[in-house]
């Protein structure tokens, strides 16, 4: 039998740092694709070039985990079959220095949010360099709750990328807990 | 930590939710080429504003507004340049020219048009500075932002913008459990009360929409404004999901937290 597989999936706007982040804990290359996605309707007209990065841990003789890089937005249905299968969850990665960048990535999350049933946390990213937002600050921005977790990080320091996918993994264990309300 | 940007990326509407939500205290500088205004906060509410070098003295603000006689205003003006707002507005009420109420009333109109002005503008940076004090002569005033926030969502008109701020019309609505948020206190359009008639976790956006006979651009412009103003937030609605997930590729409960468990035993080895 060949090992099972699982997914999580790092998205958020470009230049967020997310094959950064992938890169920090992959023990493979990150292999990054420029895919070009046809709309099965417009085939004739248009592709989307869409930014994929791959990156795998080996966890045992059965199992792998496959994270998955991608803008998150773009063509988002196409995206979204190859994504969802074998999805437990998601990290959602915004650059805590643009300000300019907070709209498209609470968009994303949204739409992340509104197809995906599955736990997801915030990481703030580049949170080394000087002028990055306060957590208190981007949580407001970003509209998120207080049960959802958003993470200092610096996506080139991998403690901090593992403390995300950690947490991440403690929110997929809380939910598996059986509901009290 | 720094809280600064350009109003093209973050919105004097989305500062102003910050502020409000966040309960700041602080001074909020926004510089244009034109002008500089500044706008102070003291847990969340406005207590301060001013437009440029713009002459705010209190005698010149309450008789812009009609409140004192041209007479009164001379006689008042020339110890303006010796005493502070605070103090004037003492003899004012002492003398029985004008009641607390009244003075207190045209400082925060005032302030509340100068929020007004800065609606309209696209461009210009902005620092948020936590620790810079207010001026201590001044009326102190306290306006809550909830109101300024919906009239200024009212006002925008991109259709881009509000489709990236409202990017699915399958999530739904609830109302804000966070402390002091009441919608009794603001003023909503009828149009505005008809939708929150129908929040509710069951209701999609699109429902609601349907249900109230808007456009696209109507409804996304009115959940924006409640959700800036603090009164609503976006949820997953309670009814069918739009996206079909298989996360787990082991259906048993045991196997799927073991499955889970040694996934976090080997991150923490790396
Ligand atoms: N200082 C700093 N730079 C980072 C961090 N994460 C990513 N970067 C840099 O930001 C740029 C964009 O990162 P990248 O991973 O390519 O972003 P992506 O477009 O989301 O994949 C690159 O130059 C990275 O080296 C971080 O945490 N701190
Ligand atoms: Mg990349």
């Amino acid at each position: 039998m060949s090992a099972q597989t699982v997914k999580i999936v790092v998205t958020g706007p470009f230049n967020s740092g997310k094959t950064e982040f992938i890169r920090s804990v992959s023990e493979i290359d990150v292999v990054s694709t420029e895919r070009k996605i046809t709309a099965e309707a417009e085939k004739v007209k248009s592709t989307t070039t869409v930014a994929l990065d791959f990156g795998r841990i080996t966890v045992d003789d059965d199992l792998m985990l496959y994270l998955f890089g991608t803008p998150g937005q773009k063509r988002f249905d196409f995206m979204w079959e190859i994504l969802s299968e074998g999805m437990l969850g998601f990290i959602v990665m915004v650059d805590s220095n643009r300000p300019e960048t907070f709209r498209e990535a609470r968009s994303i999350l949204e739409t992340f949010r509104a197809y995906a049933p599955t736990p997801y946390v915030v990481a703030a990213n580049k949170q080394d360099m000087p002028d990055a937002w306060d957590l208190e600050d981007m949580r407001v921005a970003l509209r998120l709750e207080p049960k959802i977790k958003l993470l200092p990080c610096t996506a080139t320091n991998r403690d901090t990328v593992k403390a995300v996918l950690l947490e991440l993994l403690y929110s997929i264990l809380e939910e598996m807990e059986p509901q009290h309300d | 930590m720094a809280l600064q940007g350009n109003l093209r990326d973050f919105t004097i509407i989305q500062l102003l939710n910050l502020v409000h939500l966040a309960r700041k205290t602080g001074l909020l500088v926004i510089e244009t080429p034109e002008e500089t205004a500044q706008l102070g906060f003291l847990d969340g509410r406005l207590t301060f504003a001013r437009l440029g070098q713009e002459d705010d003295g209190l005698c010149t603000v309450l008789y812009r507004r009609h409140k004192l006689t041209t007479s009164q205003y001379r006689q008042m003006q020339s110890r303006q340049t010796t005493m502070g707002d605070m103090e004037l507005g003492l003899i004012l009420i002492n003398s029985d020219i004008l009641t607390m109420e009244e003075i207190i009333n045209a400082v925060q109109e005032m302030y509340v048009e100068v929020v007004r002005r800065l609606f309209t503008l696209i461009e210009g940076f902005f620092k948020f500075d936590a620790e810079a004090g207010l001026p201590e002569y001044r009326i102190p005033v306290s306006i809550e932002l909830e109101n300024l926030i919906i009239e200024g969502s009212r006002q925008i008109q991109e259709k881009e913008f509000l489709q990236e701020e409202i990017p699915s019309l399958d999530m739904a609505l609830k109302f804000s459990d966070r402390q002091g948020m009441d919608i009794q206190k603001v003023n909503l359009s009828v149009e505005e009360w008809k939708v929150v008639s129908y929040v509710n976790p069951q209701n999609t956006i699109k429902q609601i929409a349907k249900a109230t006979k808007m456009r696209d651009m109507e409804i996304r412009r009115i959940v924006y404004s409640l959700i800036q103003a603090g009164l609503v937030e976006l949820i997953r609605p309670t009814g069918a999901l739009p996206g079909t997930v298989k996360p787990m590729p082991v259906q048993d409960h045991d196997e799927q937290r073991s499955l889970v468990n040694r996934l976090i035993d080997r991150i923490r080895s790396i």
